[in-house]
């Protein structure tokens, strides 16, 4: 927490360019705080049961071992599922998909948002007001509502699935790179570089994209623990592996009929769920407060900095329309184009 | 938002919109709403008729019959142009016709309507009831700050922000219905006819659910907002006067909390529309976001289009009052500007 995190928090308030590999930084200094550890250690603990957890079964997930619901006994220490598979088995087989497809949902949203929020604050004028509005038309489609639209259409395709989470992500990613992007763009040493003459690719690419990393930092988490949540809860709903698979949401849904007689065939994959998301979002937590200064002696900055402190901190960014709490008319006119 | 469209506009209205800020921005909004919804209809429209090679098939299924195809062809227009077939079908919306369900066969309406009033009860019940816990707390919490109480709620605010509703439907039902108590029910049997109004008891755990998922987020809010207010410059000389903390808090400080938690209330209502998909499936109850599940597997085109154009009205109708409310509370800004 020493020399490591005073680098990593200097860049946000201070007006001094850092080198790239900030964001390792970054994430050192997070896992060195208490929050940090906590969210960390939760979620390799899930990370591990989940890789490892195919190889570890007990039985095959998909075989029929026992009585539907059994009660948890030595062989079968989770009981039975609705047609007498495995709990256990199928608990430990049930997760990496559902992580593989978080990722690369999360992946798909920082990518397509960063393009599009890098461009439209680069572009500035017109194209900033056309690519931001049509990115905000994604906004009026709730997440789960767009990914059962299209699979309405194509069918409960897995990367289907991805692709409508990662898609439904872009608004918000945009908005918060849009605006990342404009406050470095505006730094004396970027403007010094374009003085040079040196070219605008160049300088988006050497100067402006290495700054973004810890705006992109929060970003990943917040997106990942949400893709889990949406993924989790479209699999609950029926739309992602058919069964007999087994996959801890749609274990959920098969098990609970018989929450009363074998409760673990919900309670286990629920708690793995929440205990992911719990991680994911505490490890987030810890970087949005050492990205914004919080724990650093600036916590008055981040309490007083009120709404954009929150919004920084991700409180809000799990929902739409995030910047319009920040947002009011001056400064709406005060960010049209002032440079060209 | 708009504003950005509307660059071109001439002096005379430039100044007519200074003098009329609200209503302005009611319009600007109206307006972008407007195109909002219109653009959310062309996709609508696309992804439930275009995309697909074949729309027919798609809908019968892989094993339907040649001539079976041929005639949902006919009956869906596909024999004509997309355009055409968009023009009809907006057409068609904007008089309320809808086209008939596939699976119940009775027009899209007659399905969606009953369950738009459950889940209409079920939201406004959950926004009403979090809004009022979600800003008490709030307001305890920025006064008690750095207190022990506060430390409590901001670790268990971060622990459920970060839960799926399922999860926490299903503690609840565990603790409530089949494991510890048994006092509510686990699953929301509404008998057909009746709406969930007159079923109560159906109404607890889902609406639970929900409440838990958004308070957190409202209370975090209203406390980092009320927290902004509470220290700042005139909020010390009021206190230097002499004023009660009570009337410094109610009377000083939460009006001024108003615009971001209005916004962050409106948020969570917008959330609530898509959140209400997997509640409302989780309890068996009859709303429109079980429906909006049961169309899709029954590929009910018509029932899909008119959930997911309710909820897209919905989601503009939220933006545009949130966005009136908090300027309504900020006099600095509703102010003509002079």
């Amino acid at each position: 927490m020493s020399l490591t995190a005073d680098k990593a928090v200097k860049r946000p308030d201070g007006r001094t360019r850092v080198d790239r590999r900030q964001w390792t930084r970054l994430l050192a200094a997070a896992s060195s705080g208490m929050r940090g550890r906590i969210g960390l250690a939760l979620t390799a603990m899930v990370v591990l049961a989940a890789a490892l957890g195919p190889f570890l079964a007990p039985y095959s997930p998909t075989q029929f071992v026992t009585t539907p619901f059994a009660k948890p006994s030595a062989e079968h220490l989770l009981g039975g599922d609705d047609i007498g598979r495995d709990v256990l088995s199928r608990v430990l087989a049930g997760g990496w998909v559902l992580l593989v497809m978080a990722v690369a949902a999360t992946v798909i949203g920082l990518l397509l948002g960063t393009l599009a929020g890098v461009c439209a604050a680069y572009l500035r004028g017109r194209w900033d007001g056309l690519i931001m509005r049509s990115v905000d038309i994604i906004l009026a489609f709730p997440t789960v509502v767009f990914a059962l639209l299209l699979v309405s259409v194509i069918g409960p395709k897995l990367w289907l699935i991805v692709v409508a989470v990662g898609v439904s992500h872009a608004p918000q990613v945009a908005r918060v790179m849009r605006a990342a992007t404009l406050e470095i763009s505006e730094r004396d040493f970027v403007k010094a570089v374009e003085l040079w003459g040196i070219r605008s690719w160049t300088v988006m690419r050497s100067e402006v994209l290495p700054n973004l990393s810890s705006p992109l930092m929060v970003e990943l988490g917040l997106r990942l623990t949400y893709s889990i949540v949406i993924i989790s809860g479209l699999s609950f709903l029926g739309f992602s592996q058919p069964p007999p698979a087994p996959n801890w949401g749609l274990m959920i849904n098969e098990n609970l009929l018989g929450l009363a007689a074998n409760p673990w065939g919900v309670v286990a994959p629920a708690v793995l769920i929440a205990l992911l998301t719990i991680g994911t979002n505490t490890f987030t937590d810890a970087v949005g407060r050492l990205a914004i200064g919080v724990g650093r002696g600036n916590e008055e900055a981040a309490a007083g900095g009120g709404v954009a402190g929150a919004v920084m901190l991700g409180e809000l960014q799990q929902f739409p329309l995030d910047d319009t709490v920040v947002e009011d008319p001056e400064a709406t006119e005060s960010r049209e184009p002032t440079v060209d | 938002m708009a504003e950005i469209a509307l660059e071109g506009a001439s002096v005379s209205s430039r100044r007519w919109r200074d003098d009329h800020p609200i209503l302005w921005l009611t319009l600007t909004r109206a307006l972008f709403g407007v195109i909002t919804l219109l653009a959310v209809s062309v996709i609508v429209f696309a992804a439930t008729t275009v995309l697909p090679g074949n729309a027919a098939k798609a809908i019968l299924g892989q094993t339907a019959t040649p001539a079976r195809v041929r005639a949902l062809q006919l009956e869906l227009h596909l024999d004509h142009s997309v355009w055409y077939r968009y023009w009809a079908w907006l057409t068609g919306v904007l008089h309320g016709d809808f086209g008939i369900s596939y699976a119940a066969r009775i027009p899209a309406w007659q399905v969606v309507g009953p369950r738009l009033a459950n889940s209409a009860v079920l939201v406004l019940l959950a926004g009403v009831i979090g809004t009022i816990i979600g800003v008490g707390l709030g307001a305890l919490a920025a006064v008690r700050r750095g207190g022990r109480g506060d430390d409590v709620l901001a670790v268990v605010s971060l622990g459920v922000t970060s839960l799926p509703e399922f999860v926490v439907g299903i503690g609840l039902v565990i603790v409530f219905a089949t494991t510890f108590f048994h006092v509510l029910p686990a699953v929301s049997l509404v008998p057909p006819g009746s709406s969930a109004w007159q079923n109560p008891s159906v109404l607890v755990l889902p609406v639970a659910t929900l409440v838990i998922v958004i308070v957190p987020y409202i209370l975090r809010m209203t406390r980092a907002a009320t927290i902004e207010a509470l220290e700042s410059d005139y909020l010390e000389s009021a206190r230097l006067k002499g004023l009660s903390p009570r009337r410094l808090l109610l009377v000083h400080a939460l009006p001024n909390a108003i615009p971001p938690v209005v916004q962050v209330i409106g948020l969570n209502l917008l959330y609530l529309a898509g959140g209400i998909v997997v509640v409302e499936t989780l309890f068996a109850f009859p709303g429109i976001g079980q429906g909006l599940v049961n169309a899709v597997d029954d590929r009910d085109v018509p029932v899909i289009q008119l959930t997911v154009l309710l909820l897209a009205a919905f989601y503009v109708f939220v933006n545009i009052v949130s966005d009136v409310v908090s300027l309504l509370a900020s006099p600095r800004r509703r102010l003509p500007r002079s």
